[in-house]
């Protein structure tokens, strides 16, 4: 093949996002995730409760979803490992999601200065996090047979309740999640192939930006 | 119990579509007149031997309850209580087993299509065939009444030998007890019956006698007559007011649909965003022909409703 010549003003500096690691991790979570989610609203409302012939039926639904679970909540202490610190909620994040017309709104120009992650994703990760501890305490407590015939009903009643009302809540943020990354175009092909245009990053994320070239473009 | 009848099931699990209800049968239900139990276990007895279903031999716990609970294979047993009261002993033998709510929580926590149903004549019945193992029955029951089995992870409980009922027969509790302080009958015999005996009761000197069919899950389809009704806790911890828990309401009830709508209005709402806002494309993936796509103009209107 020929090489195809690039012409100056076509050229694009890429910035690397996520590292491979990170990648395959975050992946891995949602699979997990779809896994963990489709058996469980099969077994969640009787319009989706053909969902558990994905897995083979309703048993085997039930017996899958909590390993599926465990093994998401797992997964999701390592990437979290890898992005909690860039996580941390500061002033300008507060100033950030009160702007959120702005945002949604695509007028970027107005906003505060966000770093490798904005306010919003800042979070949806630590409202992810919180639903799976939730979802991890409280599924255990309903696992059947080995856990719940040493738990009172009333503590199985709560947590089921608990489980659901997180599970539904932890659906919609990876909707929302999801539906970002359709929206800013560039997110995904960070995730799957790990880089972005220097533009994109000096756009979005220009504190991060002016951190990783050091102020040279 | 498989399910045998087809055309009059009144309530299915995990069914938002009426199910086959053509035929109305007549409400049943089993009277168990407490005050004339003598404990003999008959009942446990034939209620293995209909339902062929046998417990392991177990060990003497020191009361004469044997064995000492509901089991996968025990689908009834007789509780003993040591009751005193105005220096006189009283012995109080309650049958347990499923009291066949008309409003079963077992029935509405199940999520497994047809694993539980409830026929027009009032028996809740168990169809471990689609049964999955998940234990929402115990959870969702108000009287701890179903046992998951650790061979097959199936839910087991009285059937009140829906088999037998089916074809005009009594429960094989019923046909056994020696006494007949078990009865079975349609539900309004069974109450009648209950008032005479009630009658009976009182004149003897037990003033608070009455009649066991908690109003709190729409009545049962098994009955106790006991001679101490204000007081149900003496037998064997028997609920004075028992009804499903609001957890397993909220759960089952609002949560279900509110989530599936939530979910699905999410979803829209991110579609109509994309459509009507456009996406946030700064690099030109899907502006035509790689050119950049015009800044937005923002009118002054658009910004107060935004």
């Amino acid at each position: 093949m020929h090489d195809i010549p690039v012409r100056a003003d076509e050229r694009t500096v890429y910035i690397e996002r996520y590292p491979a690691s990170t990648r395959a991790n975050h992946w891995l979570v949602v699979i997990l995730f779809m896994l963990a989610a489709l058996s469980g609203l099969g077994l969640f409302h009787p319009a989706l409760a053909w969902l558990v012939n994905l897995f083979g039926g309703g048993p085997w639904a039930r017996i899958l979803h909590p390993f599926l679970g465990l093994a998401m909540a797992l997964g999701f202490i390592g990437l979290a490992m890898h992005v909690a610190g860039e996580n941390r909620m500061l002033d300008r994040d507060r100033q950030w999601l009160r702007q959120w017309r702005d945002v949604v709104a695509n007028r970027e120009g107005d906003l505060p200065e966000a770093g490798k992650y904005n306010a919003g994703q800042k979070l949806v990760f630590w409202s992810m996090l919180v639903l799976l501890v939730l979802l991890l305490v409280t599924g255990f407590l309903f696992w059947r047979p080995w856990f719940t015939p040493y738990v009172p009903i009333t503590v199985v009643r709560l947590a089921t309740l608990i489980h659901s009302a997180s599970a539904a809540l932890l659906v919609i943020l990876v909707i929302v999640h999801a539906y970002a990354a359709i929206w800013v175009k560039g997110s995904v092909r960070a995730m799957v192939q790990g880089y972005v245009s220097a533009r994109w990053a000096r756009i979005h994320h220009s504190l991060w930006y002016r951190e990783v070239t050091r102020d040279r473009p | 119990m498989s399910s045998l009848q087809s055309l009059d099931i009144k309530q299915r699990s995990a069914t938002t579509a009426q199910p086959p209800s053509v035929r109305n049968t007549t409400e049943v239900a089993k009277l168990i007149d407490v005050s004339k139990c003598i404990g003999c276990k008959a009942c446990q007895v034939a209620c293995g031997e209909w339902n062929d279903v046998r417990d392991a031999i177990g060990r003497n716990v020191g009361v004469y309850d044997n064995p000492a609970d509901l089991s996968p294979e025990t689908w009834t047993v007789m509780r003993f209580t040591e009751h005193e009261e105005a220096g006189r002993l009283e012995w109080l033998i309650r049958k347990d087993g499923c009291m066949h709510c008309a409003d079963p929580g077992c029935l509405k926590a199940c999520p497994s299509p047809g694993a539980i149903v409830q026929y027009s004549n009032g028996i809740v019945d168990f169809v471990e065939e689609h049964c999955i193992g998940c234990g929402y029955c115990v959870t969702g029951c108000p009287f701890d009444v179903p046992r998951i089995s650790q061979d097959d992870n199936k839910a087991y409980k009285c059937t009140l030998c829906s088999d037998r009922v089916l074809v005009g027969l009594e429960p094989a509790c019923v046909k056994t007890c020696p006494t007949g302080a078990i009865m079975f009958g349609s539900k309004e015999d069974m109450k009648e019956q209950a008032a005479g005996r009630l009658v009976d009761l009182k004149e003897r000197g037990y003033q608070n006698a009455g009649l066991y069919d908690p109003p709190g899950v729409g009545g049962t389809h098994v009955m106790y007559v006991l001679q101490h009704a204000d007081r149900p806790g003496l037998y064997h911890n028997l609920p004075e007011n028992p009804s499903i828990s609001p957890m397993v309401s909220l759960w089952k009830g609002a949560a279900k649909p509110l989530a599936l709508f939530a979910m699905g209005l999410t979803a829209l709402a991110g579609f109509f965003h994309y459509v009507r806002v456009r996406p946030n494309d700064v690099d030109g993936d899907t502006a035509p022909g790689g050119n950049l796509p015009p800044p937005p103009e923002v009118k002054k209107e658009e910004r107060r409703h935004a």
